[in-house]
């Protein structure tokens, strides 16, 4: 493959200009979806479900409707519209297909799953109409765990799963698996193993999901304003639910408060609000509130390894054997179904290790508790730190450095084909590594450890290499075999009269700076000051599909089609200005400075507004073979398994023996996204995904009572880390420049969330290494950590002398 | 509900009139009566500070108060900060550090800032850190925003060092 990168050749990528979505976002006039005012504008607000597993027995909605202000209020049965149906190409025993109706029919699977819609004149009468409503439930045994969810007669969530048992793949099982743990146990070699569990997460994006819906006649289209990273998926599936053509229905996206994943894919909300609007003709209005957010809104991350790996007496690993299972909750997610989480950690288990041999089960199960969807990361978080234990855990009792032995099984040579089938592109996956210990090491931190130690107090370092897939093209998510493959990207680039231009993408941004950032990589690749270009994303209607923004795809493959539409455009360019130099095509390049010069007579030049002012105004003085209009769409998919970015991340922690607190002393990312458009962007990146990390790690976790009653409902009980709990980081870029992308870039907005769980609880458990005490699951709680301590001192106690 | 209150609020040294219900909170009425919609709704119980305006100097959560209870207050929102189309230097230092990303939090820790520094304008890394936490922001990891501040700090305290000296 020829490297398409060609070097740092630019003036703005690179840069860390000043964010161009600043100004507006900074003065209180950025406009976000509840920002958004129509004439005859009318609220919604949903009746949800105070059980968690039950049959809907009655619906009484009279006293709702006497309810001052409240003009409408209906059900499922009311709104009679389509189900959301997320599939993959699976056989029946892999995969078991299930519906998520619009409004909860005949059942409810979740508290907080939507029974009924009201519509009134203001918010406020809404909600007196939504406690006005009466909803008769027949409860049904709740599936809030593992155990519950497999056991004998279990009720069932849906009845097209049995054993709600979603998806049940063994992707891999090469054959080598039990010969190496064999080999392990008879000679000097080690068998280890280790359980490691996360906590249900809420992505928590501080704007909460949104939506104005209102029909145009006008345009004989459905608008629909609400904050997706997804707008083209929405408007598929809302075409789909609704029944009506997908012309019909344009969705477009204001300034988004965060996402995360968790606006990536369809709610359902959201087409309630949609159909409502169109039956009362009026403009719908629906702000999901806190409570609906911590409850009913999309979760992730909890998940089960359990991980067995053979290493021999090198302490290198031979074999690999997996178990995971992940809480899907009540429904799948549209489109990626409840394959996300078990089909990514299946596939990338190994990370950055050379694992020879593999075998792995994933399991999707489904369960009364609200659905999951992507969360920044997906999985990774998860398997990177139960393979990260499993590293620490066979170098102690191997008596290994636990640096060593990553230094011994980290993959170097590149492209390397992994036992999964995968080839990761070069990275740094070692370099990264020695960088972070040698931060450590040169500030004295083990020295510090020692010290305390000594004096009885519990300080830890805890490291974690990975590396992500990025660039997921349809290559990859054909693997997967989603029915529904996300993965290419299309730009369309248009240049005015004056040589300014506007530019379109696929992508979605929500925070990541693409009105910078993609800009950046078309000022250079036409050679435009920043100023001259416009970034336009987020409308349905001015691009044919777009795959949005979600698994750090927007600057790998939205940036590459941007890249390649410019290219177009400046081929275009040329080819006019050609022709007004007199002069053949080949012998004229643009000049990086907003203008196209001929070869060999630099004198000879035409700028971009001569050039423009032809095409448009005097349209008669263009080549014959040229259309009068300055446009050029190019489309993007990355090739092969994609990119890989790659970090390792190094956490030094003390563990309060009074409290049970943990403290962060220290936290140093060594990453290598490869190149890096926009520096203060991608430090802002990982800075915010390792807070998302830290919180998954000590602090965010949604559990559930035994009838499946959620214990968070607002901030009070989740707790969401603040700027005293998260520390200073510093970030190191390394840059390997991506072969596959049009920019060099590899994406980079996962990988904080990905790397700080495992880093934090290796940390952890190395400051309580003295304890005799190892925890493999997360978040790491103050109660835990007294609990340890608690038991160590027992443990100790209990030596014979 | 049709029992509704006629009160005038003083909001960026405008005085509006607004015909509230007794329950409505200043939040709504910022936002939807007088249209000042850079306050945002972040959870309306007054954790999350994306609300947060100035009452008096003092920053509070606009979700925790109702507006009947605003009524002879000074009332200070984000589009109070900068002057004639420009940033403020607070705003400024923002973008400088690259303090905010979705952008959503902002106009809270903006305002929690400007509250904050009027009153302890010589603040320390450590006491801004302590004041900003406050406020939850979901995008940056905070590091930037209390860089953003103390930039901000140390500017203001040069500034006026300059000022007494001159």
């Amino acid at each position: 493959m020829t490297a398409r990168f060609d070097g740092r050749q630019g003036r703005w990528v690179g840069a860390s200009v000043p964010r161009r979505e600043d100004p507006r976002l900074l003065t209180g006039r950025g406009r976000f979806v509840d920002d958004i005012q129509l004439p005859g504008m009318l609220h919604a607000a949903f009746v949800r479900s105070t059980v968690a597993h039950g049959k809907l027995a009655g619906i009484d909605l009279s006293a709702t409707l006497a309810v001052e202000g409240v003009v409408a209020a209906y059900t499922a049965e009311d709104l009679g519209l389509g189900d959301i149906v997320a599939l993959l190409d699976r056989p029946l025993e892999e995969f078991s297909p299930t519906a998520m109706p619009i409004l909860a029919r005949e059942k409810v699977r979740f508290t907080g799953e939507p029974v009924a819609l009201v519509v009134a004149r203001d918010p406020y009468s809404a909600e007196d109409g939504v406690e006005a409503a009466v909803v008769d439930y027949e409860p049904l045994g709740a599936i809030v765990s593992e155990e519950s969810a497999f056991a004998e007669g279990a009720p069932l969530v849906h009845d097209e799963a049995p054993g709600n048992v979603l998806v049940d793949v063994s992707m891999f099982d090469t054959p080598g698996v039990d010969a190496a743990f064999e080999a392990a146990r008879a000679g000097g070699g080690r068998v280890v193993e280790v359980v490691t569990k996360s906590g249900r997460q809420n992505a928590l994006p501080l704007e909460t999901r949104g939506v104005v819906a209102s029909w145009d006649d006008h345009d004989d289209q459905l608008l629909v304003q609400m904050c997706t990273q997804v707008p083209h998926q929405v408007r598929t599936a809302m075409a789909r639910s609704l029944r009506v053509p997908e012309r019909t229905v344009r969705v477009t996206v204001p300034d988004m408060g965060g996402g995360f994943g968790q606006k990536c894919v369809v709610g359902r909300e959201e087409i309630a609000v949609a159909a409502a609007a169109r039956r009362l003709n009026r403009p719908v209005k629906w702000i999901e509130d806190r409570r609906e957010a911590l409850t009913a809104g999309f979760l992730a991350r909890e998940q089960r390894y359990r991980t067995l790996a053979a290493f021999d007496e090198d302490g290198r690993i031979t074999a690999l054997d997996v178990d995971v299972v992940c809480d899907m909750g009540a429904y799948s997610c549209y489109p990626f179904t409840a394959g996300i989480e078990p089909l990514m950690a299946s596939a990338e288990m190994p990370s950055v290790y050379q694992v020879p041999e593999y075998r792995v089960r994933a399991r999707a199960i489904a369960s009364n508790k609200a659905p999951t969807a992507p969360y920044r990361g997906v999985s990774r978080p998860q398997y990177v730190m139960a393979i990260e234990r499993i590293m620490e855990r066979a170098a102690r009792e191997l008596g290994l450095d636990p640096v060593e032995i990553r230094r011994r099984n980290v993959i170097t040579q590149f492209p390397y084909t992994g036992v999964n089938a995968i080839t990761y592109d070069p990275g740094t996956y070692r370099e990264s590594l020695e960088l972070a210990e040698a931060a450590i090491r040169d500030e004295g931190w083990y020295e510090i450890r020692e010290r305390a130690a000594a004096e009885g107090r519990h300080i830890g370092i805890g490291y974690c290499c990975f590396s992500e897939r990025t660039g997921y093209g349809s290559g990859a998510f054909a693997k997967r075999k989603m029915a529904v493959v996300p993965g290419f990207d299309i730009s369309e680039i248009r240049m005015d009269t004056t040589g300014s231009v506007v530019v379109t993408s696929g992508t979605m941004n929500h925070g990541q700076s693409h009105e910078t950032t993609l800009a950046q990589i078309v000022a250079d690749r036409l050679g435009l000051h920043l100023d001259q270009v416009k970034l336009r994303q987020g409308d349905t209607e001015r691009i044919a599909y777009g795959w949005g923004t979600f698994a750090s795809r927007s600057v790998t493959i939205g940036g590459s089609a941007v890249s390649l539409a410019a290219g177009k455009l400046g081929e275009l360019l040329c080819k006019i200005a050609a022709h007004l130099l007199e002069t053949s095509p080949d012998n004229v390049r643009l000049d990086g400075d907003g203008g196209v010069v001929q070869i060999d007579d630099p004198q000879r030049r035409a700028s971009f507004e001569e050039i423009a002012d032809v095409a448009y105004l005097r349209s008669h003085l263009l080549p014959k073979d040229v259309e009068p209009t300055l446009t050029a769409t190019a489309s993007f998919d990355v090739p092969g398994d994609g990119t890989f970015s790659n970090a390792t991340h190094a956490v030094v922690v003390e563990a309060d023996p009074g409290t049970g607190q943990i403290k962060i002393l220290r936290y140093a990312c060594v990453e290598d996204c490869g190149v890096v458009i926009h520096p203060q962007v991608v430090d802002g990146q990982c800075r915010g995904g390792i807070a998302q990390g830290i919180a998954g790690a000590l602090f965010e976790e949604i559990t559930y009572a035994g009838n499946g009653e959620p214990s968070a409902a607002s901030f009070i009980d989740y707790l969401v880390p603040t700027a005293t709990e998260i520390p200073d980081i510093t970030v190191t870029h390394l840059e390997t420049p991506c072969a596959f992308t049009e920019n060099g870039a590899k994406g980079a907005g996962e990988g904080g969330t990905i790397g700080a769980p495992a880093a934090v609880l290796n940390a952890i458990n190395d400051a309580l290494r003295h304890t005799g005490v190892e925890l493999d699951v997360t978040p790491v709680h103050p109660q835990t950590v007294l609990a340890a301590l608690d038991a160590g001192v027992h443990k100790e106690m209990s030596v014979p002398s | 509900m049709s029992d509704r209150h006629l009160i005038d609020l003083n909001v960026n040294g405008e005085t509006h009139e607004a015909l509230v219900e007794p329950r409505k909170t200043l939040l709504d009425v910022l936002r939807h009566d007088l249209g000042l919609t850079g306050t945002h709704v972040g959870c309306e119980h007054g954790v999350c500070g994306a609300c947060t305006v100035l009452v008096d100097g003092e920053p509070v959560r606009a979700c925790l108060m109702f507006a009947v209870q605003a009524e002879s207050a000074e009332i200070r929102t984000v589009e109070s900060l900068g002057r004639d189309g420009e940033l403020s230097d607070l705003q400024r230092s923002f973008s400088e550090h690259h303090g905010l990303q979705c952008g959503f939090c902002t106009p809270g820790f903006l305002m929690l800032a400007e509250g904050f520094l009027a009153q302890r304008p010589d603040a320390g890394r450590e006491e801004i850190r302590e004041a900003v936490s406050a406020n939850l922001c979901r995008c940056t990891g905070y590091q930037t925003i209390v860089d953003a501040i103390e930039a901000t700090a140390t500017r203001r305290c040069h500034a006026k060092e300059k000022e007494a000296t001159a």
